[in-house]
């Protein structure tokens, strides 16, 4: 064995071929790194991995179960399978699940998982349980609409430590009964909410997407493909927060910012997010 | 208070004194307006925040609700974001967010196993016919005399009305075997008060305890080892790796914790042991804590436990005023001190990261694992975790050594074992056998089965059915693995032909659904779809071929791809009842 505080490096392999990762890096990074499609749903390169949708499971070798390739860390040595038939089953089966409890109608990225992996969510029992709840119109900023929601929890880790420090919301009952929430289910005026957005940039579903949209959408007036993205930089204060415009119309319709961005990490605040009516 | 958003909500006087009584001065966290919790707060908050659950419980029992102006006070106290104490106290059985609208007590009536076939449903219409508060809820860790109840009490203490004999009596309580020599664990049960730890040193206790000190560490789990101990909660894995991962960490604190979430339908073994020989528990955590080298232990016990609680509660009590704990235990010179939390009612809080979770202050949801306790157990810290049994057995060890040990049992699965007997049996109750004893010859010593036996469930609702003719099964690690089955956390609870099968396993696959945190997709809805297929077939009469492999399909996923174990052994019960044919068969 070698010593651990010597390895820069580790080497696995994967489905039959060598990979090698720099040490600390995840089975789903090595997974990118050798080319290797995994779904992933609760996972987001900007927050810490929650490893609850359990769709990027992958085999590993010595392992009794699957494992969570988004948080489990690449040991050297590591024999993983990504395409086998376990592999296949449990994704599909994640995929047939939250499709028979969820409405995935905006989440394009996922349903092409669901035809890929052919999950039929249609093969349940008529009438299962599933979140039916009214959409949540509370203000003029963003909704939420938690029939779309999938319990990800990456809006609740967006509004709290792993960005915003917020706490406006966080999930509460179990089992099928776990929704988002504030505190008693209080208005988001009523609650600790700053109107960050960021937990609308986090969302996978369209579960919370700004009143602009859902009112467009609402309308068919919503045209995704005539959109057009400008990117630039807030101008509001000196941090430099870069922003995406999306325009649809000669009109903003949504503001979002890159993951990858060194200042903002995706994240913006309520003037970023929402202050674009004086364009 | 800075950077803490609370609601418009006040509290009453009585909820501030509820809550004040169970926090020490201390537990306030002061921070002043001009404060930002990054520079005054941030790291004294998060070590409050364990205190949130003794919190909601005290308001809870003072309201008989979490009302808003309740939870906003204890989120001001402890500095707890409001949104995530809502998170917390919606989580469990024994809280409500919701007015109850009324002032008084409410029974909590087990629906599960042995109580199901026992007329829990007719035995809870009877109690509301009598005026009764009735919430029917998950098993209460009473099967040997279900239908079970237990009282959580408004203007009176939580309580199990059946206690009420052995609380009058310390010491009157019988197991079965009273009386055998070939006792180990049960030794004391009936024959010590347990109430008295000068009772408990006449009886054997602490001489473990002297012997480890005097051995020191090495030795105690070199023994441990030996004697090859493993887990009592149902996963067995071996002690001596558990003790010696810890005891081999670095680390400024380390955690030794008795998981007492006995929760499992079917299982009441800790239960007995806590109520009569609580002493006993106390002195193998106090053991462990010693051997591993951590100077806090907990106790988390499942709220439904009254009696329990005040007997290990007063164990503490007395320990500490004796000297056995505190900061010179037993003059060793070593730091040693107890504390016990009290679950809220959630099965997936017996998951060891899962009660973590809880004792922190957090949803008992389950950590994905590695890291396991050893590393990163309670508050990031190492930690070992144990059942009650387990203690109870490393006592015996230290104290009688490996090779008396191994006296009883097999050469791969040695010691004696607690197992769970209820249902259609004669004499139900808690018993003490070797490993290797056979099914039928437990079920003799427990009177035989009463009627005749279709089913036997081994492991609890976690484990699966066997037929009756398994009769011959040796009751191994190894044994029960190759039958297909598990010894669990020693349940064994018999089925006669009168069951109706179909409404008993309908009622397993609602208790997974109900107790499944719903952290984890696989499990979630796959305990959820599961129930609703088990719901069609009763109406439909049989299972089609498309159920049956849709009923695999999910319980694959569930047992490759959830969290923990509570979604991994969800189907199995399921299952094994459809491939026995209890239930789905085409007439």
């Amino acid at each position: 064995m070698s010593n651990p505080e010597t390895v820069t490096q580790v080497s696995v392999r994967i489905d039959g071929d060598e990979v090698v990762v720099a040490a600390g890096a995840t089975v789903l990074d090595a997974c990118s790194a050798h080319g290797v499609d995994t779904p992933t749903i609760c996972y987001a390169e900007n927050l810490t991995p929650v490893n609850a949708c359990r769709v990027c499971v992958v085999e590993v070798d010595g392992n009794r179960t699957l494992v969570p390739s988004c948080s489990r860390p690449a040991e050297d040595g590591m024999v993983i399978s990504t395409d086998s038939e376990r592999v296949r089953h449990s994704r599909r089966m994640v995929l047939e699940f939250l499709g028979s409890t969820t409405d995935l109608s905006q989440a394009p990225e996922i349903n092409a998982w669901s035809d890929e992996y052919g999950a039929d969510a249609t093969r349940y029992v008529e009438g299962g349980e599933t979140i039916s709840e009214p959409v949540k119109v509370q203000d003029d900023l963003y909704i939420r609409d938690y029939d779309k929601c999938v319990l990800c929890y990456k809006c609740v880790d967006a509004c709290g430590e792993e960005a915003q420090f917020t706490f406006a919301i966080a999930m509460s009952g179990r089992g099928m009964g776990n929704r988002i929430s504030t505190e008693f289910d209080v208005t988001l005026p009523d609650s600790a909410c700053v109107y960050c957005g960021n937990c609308i940039g986090v969302c996978p579903t369209n579960a919370l997407q700004f009143k602009t949209e859902f009112d467009l959408r609402a309308a068919g007036e919503w045209r995704q493909d005539e959109q057009t993205v400008t990117r630039t930089v807030c101008s509001y204060c000196g941090v430099g927060c870069n922003l995406e415009l999306h325009v649809q119309d000669n009109r903003i319709v949504k503001v979002t910012s890159p993951a990858d961005h060194e200042v903002t990490h995706g994240h913006l605040c309520v003037k970023g997010r929402f202050g674009w009516q004086y364009v | 208070m800075a950077d803490l958003h609370l609601t418009v909500d006040d509290s009453t006087e009585a909820e501030r004194a509820a809550v004040a009584a169970v926090l020490d001065d201390d537990a306030t966290v002061v921070v002043h307006e001009t404060d930002r919790l990054v520079r005054g707060g941030m790291a004294r908050r998060k070590a409050r925040r364990n205190l949130l659950l003794p919190a909601l419980h005290a308001l809870q029992a003072e309201t008989g609700w979490i009302s808003p102006g309740g939870l906003n006070h204890v989120c001001g106290v402890l500095q707890v974001p409001p949104a995530e104490a809502y998170g917390v106290a919606t989580f469990y059985e024994l809280f409500r967010t919701d007015d109850p609208g009324h002032d008084e007590s409410v029974v909590h009536v087990c629906m599960d196993t042995s109580c199901h076939i026992a007329g829990a449903e007719a035995f809870a219409q009877s109690l509301e016919a009598d005026g009764k508060r009735v919430h029917r809820g998950p098993c209460l860790g009473q099967c040997e005399r279900a239908p079970a109840q237990f009282v959580q009490g408004r203007g009176e203490p939580d309580h199990v009305p059946a206690d009420a004999s052995t609380i009058d009596a310390p010491g009157s309580y019988r197991v079965p075997q009273h009386g055998s020599a070939d006792l180990r664990l049960l030794q004391r049960v009936g024959v010590v008060d347990p109430t008295s730890l000068a009772s408990y040193r006449e009886h054997g206790g602490y001489a473990a305890t002297e012997k480890a000190l005097a051995i020191g560490p090495d030795a105690v789990i070199a023994e441990i080892r030996a004697a090859g101990l493993t887990g009592r909660g149902g996963a067995a894995f071996p002690t001596a790796i558990k003790w010696r991962g810890v005891a081999d960490e670095h680390a400024s604190r380390k955690h030794v914790i008795a998981n007492c979430d006995e929760s499992e339908p079917g299982t009441f073994k800790d239960r007995v042991v806590m109520e009569q020989d609580p002493f006993a528990v106390v002195e193998g955590l106090t053991l462990a804590g010693l051997t591993v080298g951590a100077e806090q232990g907990w106790i988390y016990i499942r709220g439904e436990y009254p009696l329990a609680t005040a007997r290990l509660a007063g164990a503490v009590e007395q320990a500490r005023t004796a000297g056995l704990l505190g900061d010179d235990v037993m003059g060793s010179g070593k730091r040693f001190d107890i504390e016990i939390r009290r679950g809220a009612g959630a099965y997936i809080c017996g998951e060891e990261t899962a009660l973590m979770e809880s004792i922190e202050g957090y949803r008992g949801e389950p950590r994905n694992k590695p890291p396991f306790p050893s590393t990163h157990g309670l508050f990031g810290d190492p930690t070992v975790i144990n059942n009650p049994e387990t203690l109870l057995n490393a006592s015996f060890i230290v104290l009688s050594g490996a090779d008396a040990y191994r006296f009883a049992g097999t050469e791969k699965s040695p010691g004696t074992r607690l197992f769970c007997l209820s249902g259609h049996v004669a004499q139900p109750g808690v018993y003490e056998v070797p490993m290797g004893t056979t099914l039928g010859e437990l079920i003799e010593t427990a009177g035989g089965a009463t009627g005749t036996t279709k089913a036997i469930l081994m492991g609890g609702a976690a484990g699966g059915f066997v037929g009756p003719d398994q009769l011959d099964l040796r009751l191994t690690a190894e044994d029960t693995a190759a039958a297909g089955t598990t010894l669990g956390s020693g349940v064994v609870t018999l089925f006669d032909d009168t069951v109706d099968f179909t409404a008993l396993v309908i009622r397993i696959a609602e208790f997974f659904r109900n107790e499944s945190c719903g952290q984890c997709v696989p499990c979630r809805v796959g305990t959820t779809r599961q129930h609703e297929v088990l719901v069609e077939m009763r109406a439909r009469g049989s299972l089609s071929d498309e159920r049956n492999l849709l009923i695999d399909d999910m319980a694959s996923a569930m047992a490759d791809a959830s969290i923990c174990g509570l979604g991994h052994t969800a189907a199995g019960a399921v299952r094994s009842a459809i491939q026995l044919g209890l239930i789905g068969a085409r007439s």
